[in-house]
């Protein structure tokens, strides 16, 4: 955790080094992340409603998916850029390393931009939860916080999976973009619109309706189930396989010898 | 003259066999941009289902939009980009591009044009197929009349020409800011805004959409699929054809004025 922090401030001096840059890649962050709310606010303020369901909880989605994926794309970033690492040889060097491979790649890059889309998307869910008047408790504001956590392990599922993937093709697969982006965009809507079979397809393939879904159905009052709140959890379980075929990958591993 | 022209098409020769050289690239990116058209049409077809009276467009004509664009997304997406050229630039080796005796700057729009429509060509068929297929509103429909489909291929190519001319701006705004990533995030926000490539124009609110028509974005993108689908006039068409020729005279001008600017003053950064 230390020579986490240690990384960490690294990072933030290299950027600070370029400060016209960052605040511009920032700024590029905030019209990216405004124009994307823009069309779910045009068609929520067309419309009213999708499927029965308000722009309030709209909103809730919205900002949950944005904010989960920003955070994962701030702390595994690495992964992200994985296939660089690969081509460029620079693996090999992580390997030899004495240290968790994981983390090493972690730390290799942190995102320190994505700040803005993380601020977007928690102002966004507070939007969302002012307007659909959620009653707190203490066990609803851990419930909120878990389902957050939970989004975040999803999307770093994901890339994580991309990563391994680049150990057989040496290239990032653009098919993971409909997951990860796709999932971004998609996602910002209630699942259950997509139909029964796409909800259960995000349900038991891939769980992302068990952070953005079936935990806001008791928070919004739709449901009166509390265990609902604990579905998030799947998000976790789902680490694992992520990890398994990680694992698979790294032992599968020859250098790109360049 | 004969000479130079003779250059730039052996130049666009070249780069558009290089790009028809990754081909398992282009399966990854058609099956992934038919997954994003397939849920983009499920979406839509939500918001329709619960008021089919507000649809601003009619839903055949959104659904061949959203085909059409998953088909060309290489052409016209401006995040497209010809990642050497960045590389040419921040790296200093434009140095040589400068040696060559040819003019950087159609040098460059041949290399952009060619490696679109390279990757457009791998890309547009199979999706524009399968399309076709798809049951009744929900897949690509025949154009609206011969007179639309006319218009159509003539204002698709403009916008093509007009995306190109860009992009072209965006590659030498790179000289003055040396990091590309700042420059491709804006232009990528408000272009892909402006040009209906997120949300098709007619859904904007009145107001906004008549000032997002008025902007040369919408002639990018917005115009050749509406008038796919019948959602502009062939009258309105012709004149949009009209303003597409005059934009793309402005866009030419101010990259060729930018470039020269630069080049003036351009400082290679290291040997």
């Amino acid at each position: 955790m230390k020579l986490y922090l240690h990384y960490l401030s690294l990072h933030m001096k290299t950027i600070m080094q370029y400060k016209g840059s960052f605040w511009m890649t920032s700024f590029g962050q905030l019209l990216n992340a405004l124009s994307a709310l823009a069309v779910v606010w045009i068609l929520m303020g067309r419309f009213g409603q999708v499927e029965g369901y308000s722009a309030g909880e709209v909103f809730l989605c919205f900002g949950t998916v944005n904010m989960a994926f920003a955070l994962a794309e701030l702390f595994f970033r690495g992964f992200d850029a994985f296939a660089g690492t690969v081509r460029t040889g620079e693996f090999d060097r992580i390997l030899v390393r004495p240290r968790n491979e994981i983390f090493q790649v972690l730390v290799s890059k942190l995102e320190l931009t994505r700040w803005v889309r993380i601020l977007e998307g928690a102002v966004v869910l507070l939007v969302g939860i002012g307007i659909c008047g959620i009653r707190w408790s203490g066990v609803r504001v851990l419930g909120l916080v878990f389902l957050l956590l939970g989004g975040t392990a999803y999307f770093a599922g994901l890339f994580l999976i991309y990563a391994a993937f680049c150990f057989f093709t040496l290239e990032g697969l653009e098919f993971m973009n409909i997951l990860t982006e796709g999932g971004k965009e998609f996602g910002a809507y209630p699942l259950a619109i997509y139909g029964k079979g796409m909800l259960a397809a995000f349900t038991f393939v891939l769980p992302m309706a068990c952070f953005q879904y079936y935990p806001f159905l008791y928070l919004t009052g739709r449901s009166a189930d509390p265990w609902l709140l604990l579905t998030p959890a799947c998000c976790f379980l789902f680490l694992l396989p992520c990890y398994v075929f990680w694992r698979f990958g790294v032992r599968r591993y020859k250098s790109s010898g360049s | 003259m004969s000479n130079t022209l003779r250059s730039y098409l052996s130049f666009f020769r070249l780069r558009f066999q290089s790009g028809l050289q990754y081909r398992a690239a282009a399966a990854a990116g058609v099956s992934t941009q038919f997954a994003w058209g397939f849920m983009e049409i499920m979406l839509y077809t939500a918001f329709h289902r619960g008021a089919a009276g507000q649809f601003p467009m009619e839903l055949q004509a959104l659904c061949s939009y959203i085909w059409l664009r998953q088909a060309f997304l290489t052409c016209f997406s401006i995040w497209m980009v010809e990642g050497d050229l960045f590389d040419l630039i921040s790296s200093g080796n434009v140095a040589y591009e400068l040696c060559r005796p040819m003019d950087l700057y159609g040098m460059w729009f041949t290399k952009a044009a060619a490696g679109r429509l390279s990757r457009a060509a791998l890309r547009s068929l199979p999706i524009l197929a399968v399309a076709f297929l798809l049951p009744k509103p929900y897949g690509l429909s025949l154009p609206a009349g011969p007179a639309a489909f006319l218009l159509f291929l003539l204002t698709m190519a403009m916008a093509f020409l007009l995306v190109v001319a860009a992009s072209m701006i965006m590659y030498i705004a790179c000289f003055y800011t040396i990091s590309s990533l700042g420059v491709r995030i804006i232009a990528n926000a408000v272009v892909e805004f402006l040009s209906g490539a997120w949300i098709p124009l007619p859904f904007l609110p009145d107001g906004f959409r008549q000032a997002a028509e008025l902007l040369p974005f919408s002639l990018m993108l917005s115009l050749p699929l509406r008038v796919y689908g019948g959602d502009i006039p062939p009258a309105e068409a012709a004149w949009g054809l009209l303003l597409q020729v005059v934009w793309l005279a402005a866009f030419l001008l101010l990259g060729k004025w930018m470039m020269s600017r630069a080049l003036r003053r351009v400082v290679v950064q290291g040997g």
